[in-house]
């Protein structure tokens, strides 16, 4: 049905110009979901523009064919090419909370889509809007279709989208990383939802993602993609499960499986890619250094109990009273001396906030911690000159905001050297930096540099170099892998592995993705809206978690399960 | 050797590589620098200095440009009824058009800034003080509130002590109508900067808050605010031009660019458009290059838009 | 919805207090009425009794209720220079004011919002560039220039128009209006244009600047990405979106419209309230200054509550709760 052939795709900027696709072909059937998989700039969101003629104005495509069933796509003039978007080819987006118009009814929405393409009236389109909201499922349809698109939640969203993409019977619509917005559980159903329509109505997808497990759940053939070429290509099952090409392997070597626990990820040396040693010798000193400020024992025990966090909201109405929101319900947990414990919970269940109060950047509004059985001063009664301020560090989700782009490295590591009076001198400062940049496994030259000159993965090792400037004894992990890449994912999260192997840091571990949790942690904790669901030993959960949420999440957290030999 | 790299680095960088791209800014600056310039050293450069009494007299009056029919090439773009010379009394006048305004603006920029990176970063009460302020001077335009600062230092001094500091007046007035865009814009920038990680980093990690709102958040806000400077350098001088035509400004015999425009006036109606004219000129090319380098500034700090 | 709309009701409560407080210390502190009512003749005591029955020695806050209360009821006292009652003297050069400012900002958004949507729509064409140079220039000319150069033009150079005063009034009840008649047209259209120009200039720009990053948001191109016609995408979609945030700026433009009003009615010695202030200015008559700066701060007050009401009104995220 849609046939790419050879697309080869130019950006051009003020240096001259780059190549963001270079010779692909792949082809979708009717009724195919087809999965169009790589790291972030692999190119995968361009191919999807380019079909629908919805490349910005740098980019233009120098060659290739793209057919949808006998239409060349090419050759079509402007006014062609957009009657046949909607009508033939659709596509989707992944915030659904920017991509509906927000001062239009999904009834005006739907209807005015409906009547671009199709000759009939206003009342027809009507009642063949409300009959595919209820197809999609959303409940009530008749009434909900009135509402604005700001009255629904996020997952009721993107299916409101999805029916705008599919009210007109495209032939293909392409799906650019539709669910990475939502949470698992209602990631799950609009999988499913995709995965009806293309055996129902025969409609093919061209499911465009970053996220390895999502593919294996739903489509059938999927094309690798790297640095804008194809890697390889073919039958779901067989590309994740036997992948031929290195670069593959190493792929599915870095995603954290759902069903074990590993030592430590096995990445194998792709070409292109290096880790950089760094200095042994200097590693070591940083080793030393943290060794003789932290001792051989293990880090704190960190207790919560009975930890709430309430958020003041709007007042309802004049003289209603003020609907707070409860983040944190009397959250009780123990965090053993030197291991690390994982906190797993959807967006809103408060994980973020708990990280956050033991930090003393939010104040609870009960509740008492102790690390190692001394009072923990929440927010508001910790002092700046309190020593747990300099124990307590913390590794933040966005490697992009988390370090101050007008400083240089060196300035940023040498923070709390000063802060905490840790070393004195400037010199043995900037040496010690550079030490531990080693230890992390960067180069020395990076001391000088910007964080706006290192990548995403680069950036978070130096956030966690910072964290181990301080001699931490407490390790507060916020999500620190979720804005990564996969290959990039696994090497930090092996580089924690090391570091917690050597230096025993009590660490809390925050993340969404069950997964990952699973390959870090020895303990877990599981919240949901604001209240522990439950906690214990973390391979034991996995074998069997005991409460039903627990058990939904795990089923819904899509897995890749073929089976990954070991490379 | 660092020198030498920052400057390397300054070269290269995207600002500079766009600046040259630009011949809209490229003439605009050359024209600011020509005209800032020239205003400053008009104490060195100017044929006549117009404030001495002695330098003219009367038989020079009304003399038009040297290029015309009369023209004297002593005095280049002509006379006025008293027989100054009507290029020195431009040059000297922007002198005091761009003194007052920088002057004003400086005062703006620090106050604003202060108090609005004071109120994004305590919040609470303070802030809303603040922001109450703020209001109750936003619902004054600003000529409104620099004739009012006019009209109440005029009830409050005696008369000569008044026309003394009818420079320091002017200033004060014109400060004040500016201040709040700084602040707010200040404080907009730190609330979005407050949220980001890296601030939160330095909270956690115990450091103090002056130290924060110095190292942290106000190097990284300086792109916005240097855009609203030179909006507001050039809203400076407009302002100072109004309140000198209006007759509240600068007076005739210390004139800027506004008083000079205002005595021009009179001669609209007779042939002697030179008076009038030139320093009109000269006024307006002045704040459009200015508001052609804010443009500039603005597309550099906002690359989404370009 | 009910919770915005006291709280901006409280706020401007708040500023209006504010400012009348502002122009009661006006009032009270800048000089000494009593000098400025009597001359030298007055002997000591008539003046300390003057003192006592204007109410002169009571408590500060008394006298500031006492103000307030008064201006409440429309009593706005007298002028020092003519003596004549405040609030009559406004009201007669009320119309005047309006009129020119009203229209002012009907061609400011007449022909502003139209360009604005224009140049961010077609960036690159020719008229667009102009346009975009043009309104460069506009913002950098002061108003007063601009009237000037329009007087120039029109008024001396081609004689069509008048250059000041506003002939050709027509009463109805107590409004003295210029619409009613041609002459009195004609004497409008300089100084609503020179009042205009300059509002012109920042809508165009600001429609243009919000046009633009609505045309690059999502739900923009998803609208392309289903093919809903451009029509509809750029005149239903997208202006909508963008008249949201430039309707409260619009409100703001009306202060600015009555500030430069002052400069204006300067240039073209038009009989509104901006000249009268001028002059108290001049003459330093405390109580009009001060009622003047009451009466400009309600008008702003009052519009921008409106502009808010308005808001509300049309995006419906502030109007309906989330209920789901």
């Amino acid at each position: 049905m849609l046939k790419v052939d050879g697309l080869s795709v130019l950006f051009r900027h003020r240096h001259g110009a780059t190549t963001a696709v270079e010779d692909v072909s792949l082809d979708v059937a009717r009724g195919e979901i087809h999965g169009l998989v790589g790291e972030s700039g692999a190119g995968k969101s361009t191919i999807g523009a380019a079909v629908m003629g919805l490349l910005p104005a740098a980019g233009e495509i120098t060659s290739g064919a793209l057919t949808l069933g006998d239409t060349d796509l090419r050759a079509l003039s402007a006014v062609e090419a957009h009657r046949l978007r909607g009508k033939r080819i659709s596509m989707i987006f992944q915030d659904p909370q920017t991509s509906l118009n927000p001062l239009m009814t999904v009834e005006a929405q739907l209807v005015e889509t409906l009547l671009a393409h199709e000759d009939i009236s206003v009342d027809e389109a009507r009642a063949r809007a409300i009959a595919l909201l209820d197809e999609i499922g959303i409940a009530d349809a008749a009434t909900r279709i009135r509402a604005w698109p700001h009255q629904f939640s996020g997952g009721m969203r993107q299916r409101v989208v999805i029916a705008l993409a599919l009210c007109t019977n495209p032939e293909l619509i392409i799906a650019d990383e539709p669910t990475t917005a939502l949470d698992v559980a209602v990631q799950a159903q609009v999988l499913d939802l995709i995965r009806r329509l293309a055996t129902k109505r025969g409609v093919g997808f061209i499911l465009i993602t970053h996220d390895i497990g999502v593919i294996a759940q739903v489509s059938d053939r999927v094309t690798v993609l790297r640095g804008g070429r194809v890697v390889e290509q073919g039958p779901t099952a067989r590309v994740l499960g036997q992948p031929g090409q290195p670069y593959t392997k190493a792929l599915m070597a870095a995603v954290p499986p759902l069903d074990r626990r590993l030592d430590r990820f096995r990445l194998p040396r792709v070409e292109g890619e290096r880790e950089v040693p760094g200095s042994a010798d200097a590693a070591r000193e940083a080793e030393d250094w943290l060794m003789a400020g932290t001792g051989t024992g293990p880090g704190p025990a960190l207790e919560m109990s009975d930890v709430t966090v309430r958020f003041r909201g709007e007042r309802r109405g004049i003289f209603g009273a003020r609907e707070n929101f409860t983040a944190l319900d009397t959250v009780s947990l123990s965090v053993r001396p030197g291991t690390v414990m994982g906190l797993v919970g959807e967006s809103g269940s408060g994980k973020s906030t708990l990280a956050k109060v033991v930090a003393a950047l939010v104040r609870p509004a009960e509740g008492e911690m102790r690390l190692d059985g001394a009072v923990l001063p929440p927010m508001g009664a910790r002092r700046r000159s309190d020593p747990s301020r300099r124990i307590v560090q913390m590794v933040f989700q966005d490697p992009y905001s988390s370090l101050n782009s007008r400083h240089r490295v060196i300035d940023i590591l040498g923070e709390p050297l000063w802060l905490y009076g840790l070393e004195r001198d400037a010199g043995r400062r900037a040496r010690l930096a550079r030490a531990m940049l080693a230890l992390v496994g960067l180069d020395a030259t990076a001391a000088e540099r910007h964080p706006h000159q290192f990548s995403g993965g680069q950036r978070q090792r130096i956030a966690v170099a910072r964290a181990l400037l301080s001699r931490p004894g407490l390790l507060l992990c916020d999500e620190p892998t979720s804005a990564l890449d996969v290959s990039i994912q696994a090497q930090i999260l092996n580089l924690l592995k090391d570091l917690q192997a050597r230096f025993g840091l009590t660490t809390l571990f925050i993340s969404h993705d069950l997964a990952v949790v699973r390959q870090m942690s020895e303990d877990i904790a599981v919240l949901k809206d604001g209240r522990l669901v439950e906690t214990g030993p973390s391979e034991t959960f996995f074998a069997g978690p005991a409460a039903q949420y627990s058990r939904d999440l795990l089923a819904q957290t899509p897995a890749v399960r073929f089976g990954m030999e070991a490379g | 050797m660092p020198e030498r790299g920052r400057l390397a680095r300054l070269m290269r960088s995207e600002g500079v590589w766009l600046f040259s791209r630009s011949p809209a800014a490229i003439l605009a600056a050359i024209v600011t620098v020509l005209i800032v310039a020239g205003a400053l050293m008009a104490p060195w450069i100017a044929p006549t200095n117009p404030y001495d009494l002695a330098s003219f007299s009367l038989f020079d009056g009304l003399l038009p440009p040297a290029w015309e029919e009369g023209g004297d090439p002593r005095f280049l773009l002509g006379t006025d009824d008293q027989g100054r010379d009507m290029l020195s009394a431009i040059l000297y006048g922007a002198r005091l058009s761009l003194s007052i305004a920088a002057m004003a603006m400086a005062v703006a920029l620090v106050l604003g800034v202060g108090l609005g990176l004071a109120a994004g970063y305590l919040g609470g009460r303070f802030d809303a003080v603040v922001m109450r302020i703020a209001d109750v001077q936003l619902a004054l335009p600003a000529i409104l509130t620099a004739l009012l600062i006019d009209g109440i230092s005029r009830g409050l001094l005696p008369r000569d002590l008044h026309d003394d500091l009818r420079i320091a007046v002017i200033t004060l007035a014109i400060a004040l109508s500016l201040w709040v865009n700084f602040a707010r814009t200040a404080r907009a920038s730190v609330f979005v900067e407050r949220q980001k990680d890296y601030v939160q980093a330095a909270i956690m990690m115990g450091q103090h808050p002056l130290r924060i709102m110095a190292r942290h958040i106000l190097p990284n806000i300086v792109g916005p605010l240097l855009v609203i400077a030179t909006v507001d350098l050039a809203s400076a001088i407009l302002l100072e031009a109004t309140l000198s035509f209006l007759g509240v400004g600068l007076p005739a015999d210390s004139p800027s660019l506004g008083t000079l425009i205002r005595i021009g006036m009179q001669y609209l109606l007779s042939g002697e458009w030179w008076i009038l004219w030139m320093p009109t000129v000269f006024l307006v090319v002045l704040v459009v290059a200015i508001n052609l380098l804010g443009d500039f500034l603005r597309d550099l700090f906002n690359p989404s838009l370009r | 919805m009910v919770g915005f709309i006291l709280k901006r009701l409280v706020q401007s409560v708040f500023v209006m207090l504010a400012v009348a407080f502002l122009a009661f210390s006006l009032f009270r502190f800048v000089g000494d009425p009593i000098s400025q009512m009597t001359g030298v003749e007055t002997s000591l005591e008539d003046q300390a009794r003057l003192r006592e029955d204007l109410g002169l020695n009571d408590p500060y806050f008394v006298q500031f209720a006492r103000f307030t209360g008064d201006m409440l009821r429309g009593d706005f006292g007298y002028s020092f220079r003519t003596r004549e009652p405040i609030g009559e003297m406004l009201l007669s050069r009320l119309p005047a004011t309006l009129e020119l400012g009203v229209v002012a900002l009907l061609v400011s958004l007449v022909v502003g919002i139209p360009a604005g949507v224009y140049t961010a729509l077609r960036p690159r064409g020719i008229l667009s560039q102009t346009i975009l140079v043009g309104t460069l220039i506009g913002v950098s000319i002061p108003t007063f220039v601009i009237g000037i150069l329009l007087i120039f033009l029109f008024g001396v150079q081609l004689g069509w128009l008048p250059t000041f005063g506003r002939g050709g009034t027509v009463e109805i009840g107590w409004w003295r209006s210029s619409l009613f008649t041609a002459e009195g047209w004609r004497s409008l259209v300089l100084p609503a244009l020179t009042l205009g120009l300059f509002q012109l200039t920042l809508t165009m720009r600001l429609v243009r600047a919000q046009m633009m990053e609505v045309m690059r948001t999502d739900h923009i191109r998803f609208a392309i990405a289903r093919g809903v016609p451009w029509r509809s995408i750029r005149y239903r979609h997208a202006l909508s979106n963008t008249m949201i945030p430039v309707i409260t700026i619009i409100g703001l433009q009306f202060g600015g419209v009555i500030a430069f009003s002052i400069v204006t009615e300067s240039v073209f010695q038009w009989p509104g309230m901006g000249l009268l202030f001028l002059e108290s200015i001049r003459f330093v008559d405390i109580p009009v200054m001060s009622v003047y700066l009451v009466v400009i701060a309600f008008f702003f007050v009052l519009i921008n509550l409106l502009v808010d009401l308005l808001y509300v009104a049309i995006d419906p995220r502030l109007r309906v709760r989330e209920s789901v």
